[in-house]
């Protein structure tokens, strides 16, 4: 082997450039799913415009090539193979097909199947947690308003008045601001409108045991580890 | 002669821990830490602190745990009520050193602060940027601390090479830096509180035989 060769197989710089549009569609769905996985922005955008130009629908491309390649990633984030770094990679990989997919979905008129009012509560300002659920849930067909961080009871209730969606999600990654999630629990129960909503709540320090302010609530989400978390958090 | 008591504290505090107990002469306090790195994974925190507890209640007649709830979300008080053992005070170490009232105003005012102790500042390549895999993905910055706005240096030390290290750490993720000196917070003062507390049960004790 010559010098240049050594160098390539020791780099992997040689392998073989897979050409997407070259791809019959199954493969091209699977090449997406390890680009998504990998974090490959640009791939995936671009594999969503070629199954697009092969006139699939912009559902059947968020369904199958997508939302499955982030239920992949999920999945490996579950099982401790894959850390925060990696999912949020993976899901900017994803936005970038979705904003190419919005617009059309739009256009087809689908009903989504509910609506979702989102937001972290009182005090946080952290929403990593809160944009993935928002963008799973947008890809499962919910229409989803985000509210964004640091929301009191006045900003939920006045996000609940305007959209009158059938979810309310909050978010908390902190245990000192978790319990302003039952704050606003509570005040929809002063106010006699608890029923009205599904209540989904997530983040960090949640339990199953802790989400039982009354129900029905759902905890949602799975501790966001980093590859090792900074101690003293 | 004071009674040996155990301190089993978190790995990130060991080094505070050994600076109060040489400066108090508290030459009684046997020091067992936990590895900090149970912060990947703080449920499994109370579990194995009660471990330590059940395997030293034999050799000390007191126990007491350098832990803040540090994410356990109340879980470790459980562990602690049923070992009947107590623990200092406060949520994490940064309210633990900056002090309950203190860290509120700080978290307060600003609800997008990032902080780093003397600790976090000595070692936030390592357990900062590496974890965070900010060193080959810089472009993840926004996604972590888009929504924060500074970075409060609660300092243990007055130690210029640290103080250097927070505001290198500050700028690097581009947020505005703040020194708040804190030195040992209820630390300090709690573990003084517990040791002097038991020093006085052992004088009446002894005074009673």
């Amino acid at each position: 082997m010559t010098d240049e060769e050594l160098n390539s197989a020791a780099t992997g710089e040689d392998e073989e450039d897979i050409v997407l549009a070259d791809l019959p569609d199954d493969e091209l769905v699977e090449q997406m799913h390890d680009d998504l996985y990998d974090g490959l922005k640009e791939e995936v955008v671009e594999g969503t415009e070629i199954l697009l130009a092969r006139g699939w629908s912009a559902e059947k491309v968020l369904n199958k090539a997508l939302v499955e390649g982030m239920r992949i990633v999920g999945v490996d984030f579950r099982d401790g193979i894959l850390f925060v770094p990696e999912v949020l990679l993976a899901a900017n990989s994803m936005k970038g097909g979705m904003e190419l997919l919005r617009p059309l979905l739009a256009e087809t008129g689908v009903k989504p199947i509910g609506k979702m009012v989102i937001g972290t509560v009182k005090g946080d300002i952290h929403d990593i947690g809160k944009n993935l659920v928002s963008m799973m849930m947008e890809g499962a067909g919910f229409e989803v308003v985000d509210i964004g961080i640091n929301n009191d009871v006045d900003a939920y209730f006045a996000a609940l008045e305007e959209h009158k969606p059938d979810i309310l999600g909050m978010s908390a990654l902190l245990t000192t601001t978790m319990p302003y999630m039952k704050v606003v629990i509570d005040e929809l129960v002063k106010q006699g409108i608890r029923d009205d909503y599904l209540v989904l709540v997530g983040g960090a320090p949640l339990t199953k045991s802790s989400a039982r302010p009354s129900a029905p609530t759902v905890t949602a989400g799975t501790r966001l580890r980093p590859r090792k978390w900074p101690p003293g958090c | 002669m004071h009674k040996p008591v155990l301190v089993i504290a978190c790995g990130a505090l060991a080094r505070e821990i050994t600076d109060l107990k040489r400066s108090y002469g508290w030459s009684h306090l046997r020091l067992r830490c936990l590895d900090a790195k149970l912060h990947n994974r703080p449920e499994e925190i109370p579990e194995r602190v009660r471990e330590a507890i059940r395997e030293s209640r034999a050799d000390y007649e007191h126990i007491f745990i350098a832990y803040a709830d540090c994410g356990t979300g109340g879980a470790l008080d459980g562990v602690l009520e049923q070992e009947g053992v107590e623990r200092l005070p406060g949520a994490h170490c940064y309210q633990l050193f900056a002090g309950s009232r203190r860290f509120s105003l700080l978290s307060s005012a600003e609800p997008g602060t990032f902080y780093l102790t003397d600790f976090l500042a000595r070692h936030f390549e390592r357990l900062v940027i590496e974890p965070l895999g900010l060193a080959e993905h810089p472009e993840l910055r926004d996604a972590y601390f888009g929504n924060y706005r500074r970075l409060v240096y609660l300092s243990q030390t007055l130690d210029a090479e640290l103080v250097r290290a927070a505001r290198q750490a500050a700028d690097r993720l581009a947020l505005a830096f703040e020194h708040v000196h804190c030195g040992y917070g209820e630390l300090e003062s709690g573990l003084a509180e517990r040791l002097s507390r038991w020093d006085d049960d052992q004088e009446d004790l002894r005074l009673l035989a």
